[in-house]
């Protein structure tokens, strides 16, 4: 579906977190092709969220290199990263609590918008436009993931499924060419579950590529076409779904040296 | 069927008047442009003076303190402990520009500026002073931020009492200019004119011509503050206060809107400075001391933060508490006493010192008790914000609200 170019969308070089003496990303290096559904998987206090944190702008890594798109992007601020395009939902949901979903969304859209803040005060007419598409945009987005009936409530009353789909929301408003999940199934009911993977499909075809965190292995294995495994913050195997499930490190890593 | 269609305008006209009054904000608007133009007819009638209609012109700044204040800790989530700071540099910018003070000073030459030109300044002034004290301060969060802004407000008052040269200290700036209309303006109604259609809008000897500017001045504040709340601005304001991290994630550049929150804030309280000093024409360093900054903070956390309606209304109930009803309660306390057969009560005796005294020296109990209560029974403020229900009539919105009760329906 995507009109760019294949390769790769996003490459890590041998990126290596530290926080004091405890190494928490190790030297990892992978690569994600444009349009996949890629997986990081691993043991909890892997490393995967330091990972995503690397990426986002959230942490600076210790060394390596982020490329996104063709750019070398490490050590930028996350709104800098948001504007190049990446897009992230967290682990323990970060909405914005007394905002409605609807204003939620549109919080997404920030970065796409062009208003000043002297067309804000004074109300002028571009401004005014420009926020009418921009409803109009969050809106279908709403309904692109479901919720659209809630759009007047705080993100808060939503149910625990909804404001996953609501994060999901926000960040594709930021017009992402890749969005990171974080754990995005993580205390879902198997329904849930199965609208998450369709969601996920649906993602895709408007040209995004995913790049998820999940423990669910039918999720995983279910959705994705490439998964990495970290262990105390090293990568231990990549590949498809069917090598890594055999792999004897991820085997050991999961269930301990005896099996 | 000619029936049908003579009932059906008047019953439109029914539900849209409720469906307003429902919709809060625009409730409270009403109500409070109605008192606004009422109050200066009915209090001069009632009592034959313009003092209540001074107090009011007073209630008037507090109210726009509140407004500013409120972007800065209620749209941004800042709490700013020093904001009487940004109100003493309007006051002094004013303050300075229209009045003799400089002709005592290095300068030499008393400067005196028009009003209409320099409550723009002091405007750009404040807020010039709110982005040069944000800058190396937004780094910091919470408790932080706090504690650097209180040392702020510490220092500002400071520098104007210690700068005496310029400032003249603790003798304070007087003699500030009152402002004049516009020539252009100047019609019958202004002035010592022959034909008065209002009593002579004259600004040197008439609080209603006050009256008149601060509730321009606040129009007209309200409306850019409510636009920049339904804005880009406003929704990258609150997604910090929210969550920094995932407004930061979202691509919202977290220092700038701070920045801008700060400035803009600030830029308010420049606005009412300039107002205030022109009213009381007389500015000192005492006037803006730490308590200032708390009480605009307890009007804008009373009237409900992030709400602007809320925050005008917590400001005018705050000034009545403050600066009416409590002042005045030994009086009213005696002549209570004395009117129900109790006078005995005003006289002192032993260690009773008479109940005048005995209520003054509560004040700040009865204050406080009333703050306590009013923050128990009514936590998140007295109007507290809510999901903009107006915003949300947005089209967009009802055709998916229509399309779910059509769902529901069938």
């Amino acid at each position: 579906m995507s009109d760019q170019p294949a390769g790769n969308i996003l490459e890590l070089t041998n990126l290596t977190k530290r926080f004091g003496g405890l190494v928490a990303v190790d030297n990892v290096s992978l690569h994600i092709k444009r349009g996949e559904v890629f997986a990081l998987i691993g043991p909890n206090g892997a490393g995967k969220t330091t990972l995503f944190n690397n990426v986002t702008g959230l942490y600076q890594p210790t060394s390596g290199a982020v490329v996104f798109d063709g750019k070398d992007i490490t050590g930028f601020k996350p709104h800098q990263v948001a504007r190049y395009g990446i897009a992230r939902t967290f682990q323990n949901i970060r909405l914005f609590d007394y905002m409605s979903c609807l204003d939620n969304v549109r919080v997404g859209r920030h970065v796409r918008m062009k208003a000043k803040v002297w067309d804000s005060l004074f109300k002028l007419p571009r401004e005014r436009r420009e926020e009418e598409r921009v409803t109009e945009e969050a809106m279908e987005l709403l309904r692109f993931v479901g919720i659209a009936k809630h759009a007047s409530q705080y993100a808060r009353n939503l149910a625990y499924g909804q404001q996953r789909r609501l994060e999901i929301a926000r960040a594709l408003a930021t017009d992402p060419k890749l969005l990171l999940l974080d754990e995005p199934a993580a205390g879902f009911t198997p329904q849930e579950k199965v609208e998450l993977m369709a969601l996920v499909k649906r993602i895709l075809t408007r040209g995004i590529t995913v790049f998820l965190i999940e423990h669910d292995m039918k999720v995983v294995m279910g959705i994705s076409e490439r998964i990495v495994v970290l262990d105390h913050g090293e990568k231990i195997a990549e590949g498809s779904p069917d090598e890594v499930r055999k792999d004897a490190r991820v085997i050991e890593a999961y269930l301990g040296k005896s099996a | 069927m000619s029936n049908a269609a003579g009932a059906r305008p008047s019953l439109r006209e029914r539900l849209n008047i409720r469906q307003r009054i429902r919709d809060r904000d625009t409730a409270v608007y009403g109500v409070l442009i109605i008192v606004a133009l009422l109050f200066p007819l009915v209090t001069i009638y009632a009592t034959g003076g313009t003092a209540l209609v001074s107090h009011a012109t007073r209630a008037g700044y507090w109210v726009l303190l509140a407004i500013g204040l409120n972007v800065v800790v209620g749209f941004a989530g800042l709490l700013d402990l020093g904001y009487a700071a940004f109100f003493a540099i309007g006051a002094y910018t004013y303050a300075l520009l229209a009045s003799p003070q400089l002709a005592s000073s290095p300068a030499h030459h008393a400067i005196h500026i028009n009003f209409w030109i320099l409550i723009f300044g002091s405007l750009l002034m404040a807020a010039l002073f709110g982005a040069v004290l944000g800058f190396p301060t937004l780094r910091l969060r919470g408790d932080y931020l706090a504690i650097v802004t209180l040392g702020f407000g510490e220092i500002v008052p400071q520098l104007f009492y210690n700068f005496d040269q310029w400032t003249g200290g603790i003798n304070a700036v007087g003699l500030i200019d009152q402002p004049l209309l516009p020539a252009w303006i100047q019609g019958p109604w202004s002035g010592d004119g022959d034909f008065k259609v209002v009593s002579p809008f004259n600004f040197n000897t008439d609080p209603v011509a006050y009256y008149v500017l601060v509730c321009f001045l606040i129009a007209i504040a309200v409306l850019l503050v409510t636009n920049l709340y339904r804005s880009r601005l406003g929704r990258a304001w609150m997604a910090i206060r929210e969550d920094e991290v995932a407004a930061a994630a979202m691509g919202i550049n977290t220092v700038t809107t701070k920045l801008l929150a700060f400035g803009i804030g600030a830029s308010f309280s420049g606005f009412a400075g300039a107002y205030y000093a022109a009213d009381v024409a007389l500015v000192s360093p005492d006037n803006f001391l730490f308590i200032v900054s708390i009480t605009v903070l307890v009007m804008v956390v009373l009237g409900g933060m992030g709400n602007i309606t809320g925050v005008i209304v917590g400001a005018l109930v705050m000034y009545y508490l403050v600066f009416y009803l409590i002042p005045g309660l030994p009086e009213n306390a005696t002549s209570l006493a004395s009117s129900i057969g109790l006078g005995s009560l005003n006289q002192s005796s032993g260690d009773w010192p008479g109940l005048g005294e005995e209520t003054q020296r509560l004040n700040f109990i009865i204050y406080g008790a009333i703050l306590v209560g009013m923050m128990l029974l009514r936590p998140q403020g007295l109007l507290p914000s809510r999901v903009r229900e107006q915003e949300l009539k947005h089209a967009a919105v009802q055709e998916e609200e229509a399309a779910v009760e059509q769902l529901h329906a069938t």
